[in-house]
């Protein structure tokens, strides 16, 4: 178990205010200067040493992310840092506890990160739901600023940053990062096509890195403490500490911050007083929010939580945003709900998302009533592979994981429910 | 210039093209629905997947993609027929099954590809979407049912037209493409969507239902409704021509054409003049063409005689009236209707000398007395171009809605002797810098003015010249070369006092000036010139002959003839041809390929397609610019000449867009 003094998020549960005299007491905005002072490249190699990986879902390595900014303006274009605030992935709850009870972590962080980018300013797209953290995160940009730890000469560093809070208007679809930065110039939120890459033209066509809150907010502490403090925890590719938010069938869902690679009966176990009904009644994990395939009970229960021994599940570390089963429940319902919620939140833009989303979902209807034939199950899986890798950004992937999953391994279930459904027809 | 693969054929393809370029290239299909050469890139339709090594693995839309060196690109593997074979399920799963009620039916894309790359049956058992009617005008039909989100209408509103008019609302599956506030679409060029929507969703309002494409004969001609000479197909069925079409080229409409130029066909089988008729007791009598004829060499006019032509003749027309004009010994001609008197000495100061593909690469322009979304919109499609690419405009006369950033200058031509500081520095600093000039400034006598500058700013370069009027009529440039011009304008013809007027499709003449004249008209519809006349012979219009135009860049271009003029009308020259028999001359041509050579011998650049060359502007003379334009010619673009006012599509659309009026619409 990751001991306290390792942790980074000291005010996670808000068990002191938020605010910047509360935030400083804790280390945050601590000669932010020094760390400045260290220079650009400086900071990009301690964070690509950390083996950080962006929290966001993908699992990009961050300092490789940031060294794709170009060093300077050839043609007097500024760079911008845009951080993803938008979390709507459903299970994950990660980025509203760090903005609500430690802001200053991001904004710091926002700061450290934008210059180690050469960014001018800094976009914090947070999600339109989050109103009462985005006023936290509005008053906190405002008490850094009368701090003059933002605007002109940041921190004394002789180096200007600003940060700006956008509030996004709730649609999933902004969370894709090219989508954001169409949302945050005013436009409709839809996926661009990539090439070109944010890096070379993005935000307003200026060269724009988008970063997960988590990755950002966690920079200033792994520069304080080195990368090799932060890359002793967890197993080799998949570093350091997460923040895993547990929720569903277990005693005390909760968000805590943990060590990579921890194993899922540890992480359970310890921090959330085990499963509803004890571990036999377990049926199935999401390991990392709705987008990722689910894990039948018993490849999980002594899995790693992290990067690749989730990827070798099957499945993924995602958001870690743990969605937890037991036996009650109905495990086809479950995902045809996310089936609606994706075909909710597809954009439309591209034709295998907008048409197969909702084919997908009528289709998971009806496998949950049963009212279907076996060899739509099949089909279903065929529609599935239509989509993945078939459009533009990954909210097809993500509508067709979580049907490959269920089909993968709960197959006998679906057609046990077809074939009751067949019987209670000819009766 | 990188190398690539496609299917195991090497080739070299240009710096900076697609993948799906390089595989058209390599002569490979690449099915195709938002991908469109004049649009951006929008690649949402997903169907021109194609498998692309180094690459992730799986199919790439080819549409987005660069060519790069080395590249290994397949578009025969399994995977790639999987991924097309997928996305044209998805297509037609919400797609209706209404193909034998719809109008796209057989020259539909969505129809074409899914027999080529779609499977054979559908796997779709749920209920299919279906969206509310919008409505987008009396010109667009729509069936949003049927509308596969390709984006090509939106892009072309927002790019090309360079208006906001269309759109995509709420998200997923329930997108939907509409109109602002489903008002109608009001740009000059908004019909040009319907040839763009690869499927029946947009179609074409009334043309609904007339006819099949595979029924239609296509004849390939030129569109008079304006002086850009818009490369036209007209589809005609049996006796009718039943729609037009923009044909490509990229020197002169690209592939578009005005909303005029597309619906003014149905004017061509209304109001129509199909036999002749003699006013007898101050009212039009019908007569036979022997009568007809009779009466015309009863005035015997000999040399008092004078010819005026109008906007929609061809060459041939205007040369065969000179030659009998001529035979009788008149010089009398002139083109120019409402009574501009321009000089016409050097015809390079009257035409337009940038080209209308060249007008695009100008980087400042100056716009003098021409509203030239109305004056010619496809044109003003080129200006945007030049806008987007960085040019900058500015405009003397009334403001009007353009469609790129432009700074207006003010209403008083004695601006061109003393432009602002902002546009004097533009024109001195620019590269290839140009001047328009329209037709409300020839009007005010500001050619001058705009030659004087020409030479100020250094318009007419090595490589470049930037000296351009901007004409409105289709028969302009070829009548001007043809002498159709006098020095005093028409006025000149009023006071020559003729007995005899040769009005040639002259409807914009004020003929109450002729009081003392015959007044012979030879023209194709019932409107204000045949009122006007003593004598009507009916003719052809320009889908009824062929004829050679030239366009306002003195671009030489031949119309054939679609279908036969109605009743007893007749073919202008060969009217032209009787009538010098009747007065007792010769005119040297007996069929339509003499008369054809004798024109070519008279005006050499008229025997031959293509950019006639004018020599070098003449140097301006030392006068003061002076004058205000108070407005510009074109009172309402649906209604400028006599097909246009015929046709109940553009009468509909001059009340609607123009005036506000309110149709019912009928349910359906």
């Amino acid at each position: 178990m990751l001991a306290d003094k390792d942790r980074i998020f000291t005010n996670l549960y808000g068990y002191q205010p938020w605010n910047l005299k509360a935030a400083q007491a804790r280390g945050d905005w601590d000669n932010t200067k020094d760390l400045l002072a260290r220079g650009q490249d400086a900071i990009i190699d301690e964070i690509k040493a950390s083996g950080l990986r962006g929290r966001g879902g993908a699992g990009f390595p961050t300092g490789m992310k940031w060294s794709f900014m170009p060093k300077e303006s050839k043609d007097g274009r500024p760079s911008f840092l845009v951080i993803n605030a938008d979390e709507s992935e459903p299970g994950s709850c990660k980025d509203r506890e760090i903005i609500r009870h430690d802001p200053h972590k991001l904004i710091e962080g926002a700061l450290v990160a934008g210059f180690a980018m050469r960014a001018r300013a800094a976009y914090i797209y947070i999600r339109g739901e989050y109103i009462r953290e985005a006023e936290t995160l509005m008053a906190a940009v405002q008490e850094a600023y009368a701090a003059k730890l933002l605007g002109k000469n940041a921190c004394g560093s002789g180096y200007d940053f600003d940060v700006f809070v956008h509030r996004g208007a709730g649609a999933y679809i902004c969370g894709e990062e090219t989508a954001m930065i169409e949302s945050l110039e005013g436009k409709k939120g839809q996926p661009r096509l990539k090439p070109p890459f944010p890096a070379g033209a993005g935000l307003y066509g200026c060269p724009t890195t988008v970063n997960n809150v988590e990755s950002i907010a966690v920079a200033p502490t792994i520069l304080r403490r080195g990368a090799a403090w932060f890359s002793s925890f967890g197993r080799d590719n998949n570093k350091g500490t997460k923040l895993f938010q547990i929720s569903g069938h277990v005693e005390k869902p909760c968000v805590v911050e943990e060590a990579m690679s921890i194993p899922f009966r540890e992480l359970i176990e310890k921090h959330c007083g085990g499963i509803r009904g004890g571990w036999d009644n377990l049926l199935a994990v999401i390991p990392g929010g709705s987008s990722v395939p689910l894990v039948p009970a018993a490849q999980i229960m002594d899995a790693p939580m992290d990067f690749d021994g989730l990827r070798e599940l099957g499945s993924g570390l995602g958001t870690a945003a743990v969605i937890v089963m037991d036996k009650s429940t109905d495990i086809v319902r479950a995902i045809s709900r996310l089936s609606y919620f994706y075909k909710h939140e597809s954009c439309g833009q591209c034709t295998p998302c907008r048409e197969g989303t909702g084919w997908m979902w009528r289709v998971m209807e009806r496998l949950r009533t049963g009212d279907a034939d076996v060899s739509e199950i099949d089909m279903l899986w065929d529609v599935t592979k239509q989509v993945e890798g078939h459009t533009i950004c990954a909210l097809g992937d993500a509508a067709a994981w979580p049907i490959q999953g269920l089909i993968r391994h709960f197959r006998p279930e679906i057609e046990r429910r077809i074939a009751e459904n067949v019987r209670e027809a000819a009766e | 210039m990188p190398k690539v693969t496609v299917d195991g054929v090497e080739l070299e393809v240009p710096a900076g093209a697609t993948v799906l370029q390089a595989c058209e290239l390599a002569g490979k299909e690449i099915p195709r629905f938002c991908y469109h050469e004049r649009l951006s890139i929008a690649g949402n339709c997903r169907m021109c997947l194609v498998e692309v090594k180094p690459g992730p693995p799986k199919p790439q839309a080819s549409c987005a993609l660069p060519a790069a060196e080395g590249q290994e690109i397949r578009t025969d593997s399994p995977m790639v027929k999987k991924a097309r074979e997928g996305v044209m399920e998805f297509l037609l799963i919400n797609h209706p099954l209404d193909c034998p009620i719809c109008d796209q039916g057989g020259e539909c894309d969505l129809q074409d590809q899914s027999v080529a790359y779609g499977r054979g049956a559908s796997r779709y058992h749920e209920h299919k979407r279906a969206v509310t009617e919008k409505y987008m005008g009396p010109l667009i039909k729509t069936v949003m049912t049927r509308c596969i989100h390709c984006t090509r209408c939106v892009r072309f509103s927002e790019e090309v037209a360079g208006v906001d008019e269309i759109g995509a609302l709420y998200r997923g599956e329930a997108t939907q493409i509409t109109t602002y506030l489903e008002h109608a679409a009001k740009h000059e060029m908004s019909a040009n969507v319907i040839d763009l929507c690869p499927v029946g969703a947009l179609t074409s309002r009334p043309y609904a239902f007339e006819a099949r494409p595979w029924e239609l004969k296509k004849t390939l001609s030129i569109d008079v409704s304006d002086a850009v000479g818009a490369n036209i197909r007209i589809d005609s069925r049996g006796r009718e021509a039943l729609r037009i079409l923009p044909r490509v080229n990229d020197d002169v409409n690209e592939e578009w054409l005005s909303d005029k130029g597309r619906f003014q066909v149905d004017g061509l089988t209304r109001r129509r003049l199909d036999r002749p008729w003699i006013r007898r007791d101050g009212k039009l009598v019908a007569a036979s063409w022997d009568e007809a004829f009779a009466a015309v060499a009863k005035v015997n006019p000999g040399k008092d005689i004078a010819v005026i032509a109008g906007d929609l003749v061809d060459c041939e027309t205007m040369f065969a009236a000179k030659a009998l004009a001529g035979a009788l010994g008149s010089t009398l001609l002139e083109g120019r209707q409402t009574g501009l008197s321009y000089d016409c000495s050097n015809l390079a100061a009257v035409n337009f000398n940038s080209t209308l593909s060249g007008i695009e690469t100008a980087d400042v322009v100056l716009i003098v007395g021409s509203q030239v979304r109305w004056e010619a919109p496809l044109v003003n499609s080129r200006l945007r171009k030049a806008a987007k690419a960085g040019a900058k405009f500015f405009v003397v006369g009334p403001e009007w809605e353009t469609t790129f950033p432009a700074t207006f200058l003010g209403n008083d031509l004695s601006v061109l002797d003393k432009l602002p500081k902002a546009a004097a520095d533009a024109l001195k600093g620019a590269e290839r810098p140009a001047l328009i000039l329209g037709g409300a400034g020839l009007g005010k006598g500001a050619l001058n003015g705009c030659l004087a500058l020409a030479e100020k700013y250094k318009l007419i370069r090595d490589d470049w010249n930037g000296f351009n009027v901007l004409h409105m009529a289709a028969s302009r440039m070829g009548g001007l070369m043809l002498g159709y011009a006098q020095p005093g304008g028409i006025a000149d013809l009023v006071a020559a006092k003729p007995k005899l007027v040769l009005a040639l499709g002259a409807d914009e003449v004020d003929f109450t000036k002729f009081a003392d004249s015959i007044v012979v008209y030879i023209g194709h519809h019932g409107d204000k010139g045949a009122h006007a006349a003593d004598i009507i012979l009916p003719a052809a219009a320009f889908s009824e002959k062929p004829g050679t135009y030239v366009n306002t860049e003195g671009r030489v271009q031949r119309a054939d003839k679609a279908v036969f003029a109605p009743g007893d009308a007749r073919e202008d020259w060969t009217i032209l041809r009787a009538l010098a028999d009747a007065l007792g001359v010769s005119v040297g041509f007996d069929s339509f390929d003499e008369l054809r050579g004798a024109m070519a011998t008279a005006v050499p650049a008229l025997g031959h397609e293509g950019l006639a060359d004018y020599g070098a502007l003449p140097k301006a003379a030392k006068a003061k610019s002076e004058g205000v334009i108070e407005a510009y010619p074109i009172k309402d673009f649906y209604l400028t000449n006599p097909i246009a006012r015929a046709s109940e599509t553009m009468q509909r659309c001059s009340a609607e867009l123009l005036h506000g009026e309110e149709f019912a619409e009928a349910a359906e």
